[in-house]
């Protein structure tokens, strides 16, 4: 199990590395859909929504949070991809015009 | 751990969306392949929850009721969300994605923590995937309030806020610690997410509404943490990956936020700007005068100018001045005028704000610049006109190091061979000091609403 939060921890802290030289290269012009787009990629949490239903079991009071917590997901994902979509649109159509 | 029975398949999936996230954040470096960078993205998450779905005993009519119910309320909320209120959008999403990471942790709390004590890495998971995922919600939702003008936008400096909350962190702090060290107990642990609930609360009503900036793009660093701790409660790579990714990008969009205002984040967290403590600025003197201006004579200079650059500020997204700004920077480019928008980092009320607003009233984003490209060339400007903003132009910062701004990055319109402040009045802006840019020889007062101004001195043009 310790082996387990040790690489764990290796990919976080690589992770955020990655993170941070990826993230100074986006030009401000472009950091309000960075911010709704990477709220889209933190709804991964949408993934542990659905391992969370899944074990469940016949544990009601854990299905109903699994299911609370996959709407909210959900939300975030769907909702967050549409907006930052309709933004980078408007960024792009200018190009034709 | 149930996955690992299973084949390589899935875990292998989630490194693939990984990867998506990586390559579709890249290609965010550029407004061109931005688009294209997203969908990247979101078929990254699409792959990571088709991979989950191969896992055996799923509850299916579950899955699709949460998905369908979610994907409904995110779909029409992001058609119909002005952008204007992105920031609020924003900060709901980050409150919605922290709660269900929380969830999550609680979830597995249930689980594993019903009847015998804790392992020590898993517990600790769950307590920081609880407390993390708390604390963003409420701190969240507060924010949206405060966005929205539910709760005061202004800032509240109570030494007890500080004290209780402070007290409050010890509080949840010692809770974990008994759960994951000593019994697992079902009342405690509630009270541990009711004392986080309040914690995120205690944490963002001290700071005043317009460095709410700063801390939706922390809260935005939060949510990625408490999706990271969602992934080390449930073992899982793809979690604790993306997790890290969008907690990097809020960090690095916090410490821009704050050195675009030469502060620190201790002090936007915990000093309560604004409230009058800080707002020791040198009084107007009576005998300095500013020279007004009027759309006739506006429109004269601007008409014959060769480099024009105007400098949004907030104020111009309240008077949906956007539009007006577009028509007649088109106007002016017609005639042979070189024109540029000139956006501070902290103009609007999230990073990056007012070039989205500029974007929707079809600015082209390479008539975008930055405050660097601007200031080193400011003497062949022929004309900086000031919309809506105040602070971010102000001289004291660049000249007066105890100015409450002092050090602060400007835009140094008072450089320009002519500066056309439109404002409705000489009053100070959110830092609450005067502003000797107004009184300036080289500068001129356009008093009135920012939209009506700008559509006088378009008709103005016309007549040139």
């Amino acid at each position: 199990m310790e082996g387990t939060l040790l690489i764990g921890l290796y990919v976080f802290v690589l992770a955020m590395f990655v993170g941070f030289e990826l993230i100074t290269k986006v030009p401000p012009t472009l950091h309000t859909p960075l911010m709704s787009g990477s709220n889209a990629i933190s709804g991964i949490s949408i993934v542990g929504a659905l391992l969370v239903i899944g074990r469940a079991g016949d544990a009601h009071l854990m299905r109903w949070i699994g299911l609370a917590a996959l709407i909210l997901a959900t939300i975030n994902v769907v909702g967050g991809f549409l907006v930052t979509d309709r933004m980078l649109q408007m960024f792009k159509s200018k190009d034709a015009s | 751990m149930e996955m690992s029975g299973f084949s390589a398949i899935i875990p292998l999936a989630y490194l693939a969306s990984a990867v998506l996230f990586i390559l579709g954040i890249k290609r965010l470096s550029h407004p061109d392949t931005a688009a294209g960078g997203n969908r990247l993205a979101a078929i990254g998450m699409l792959l990571a929850v088709i991979a989950t779905l191969l896992e055996s005993g799923l509850e299916y009519t579950w899955i699709i009721a949460g998905v369908a119910i979610g994907g409904l309320i995110g779909g029409i909320m992001a058609r119909t969300v002005k952008m204007t209120a992105m920031p609020e959008m924003v900060a709901v999403f980050n409150g919605f994605g922290g709660a269900a990471s929380g969830l999550v942790a609680v979830g597995e709390y249930l689980r594993v923590g019903g009847s015998e004590t804790l392992a020590i890495d898993s517990g600790v998971s769950i307590m920081a995937g609880t407390l993390i995922g708390a604390v963003t919600f409420s701190g969240s939702m507060i924010a949206f309030g405060k966005l929205q003008g539910f709760v005061t936008g202004n800032a509240i400096s109570n030494p007890l806020v500080k004290f209780s909350a402070g007290l409050l962190l010890g509080f949840a702090v010692v809770l974990a610690v008994y759960l994951v060290g000593f019994e697992s107990n079902l009342v405690f642990y509630w009270c541990l997410i009711a004392a986080a609930l309040i914690l995120g609360v205690l944490f963002v009503i001290p700071i005043g509404g317009a460095d709410m900036p700063v801390v939706v793009a922390l809260l935005n660093s939060y949510s990625g943490l408490a999706a990271a701790s969602a992934g080390f409660v449930l073992e899982n790579n793809a979690l604790i990956i993306s997790g890290a990714l969008v907690g990097a990008s809020g960090l690095i969009l916090t410490g821009i936020m704050c050195r675009a205002m030469n502060r620190s984040l201790a002090n936007v967290l915990f000093s309560a700007f604004g409230t009058g403590a800080a707002t020791a600025g040198r009084a107007a003197d009576g005998d300095r005068v500013a020279t007004p201006i009027e759309a006739e004579d506006s429109a004269m200079v601007l008409g014959y100018a060769s480099q024009v650059i105007f400098v949004p500020g907030y104020g111009l997204a309240v008077a949906q001045a956007q539009h007006r700004v577009r028509e007649l920077a088109d106007l002016l480019t017609e005639r042979g005028v070189s024109v540029r928008y000139c956006v501070h980092p902290v103009a609007g009320r999230m990073p990056g704000h007012m070039n989205v607003l500029l974007a929707e009233a079809n600015v082209p984003y390479e008539q975008l610049c930055e405050p660097e490209d601007v200031n080193p060339d400011m003497e062949n400007i022929d004309v900086a006109v000031v919309v809506g903003a105040n602070d971010v132009v102000n001289p004291l910062a660049r000249d007066d190091p105890q100015s409450p701004i002092g050090g602060m990055p400007i835009i140094e319109t008072d450089r320009a061979k002519t500066c056309i402040v439109i404002k409705r009045s000489l009053s100070v802006g959110y830092a609450g000091i005067d502003n000797p840019l107004f009184y300036l020889r080289n500068n001129r007062m356009f008093f009135g609403d920012a939209s009506d101004a700008l559509a006088r001195i378009t008709e103005e043009v016309k007549q040139l």
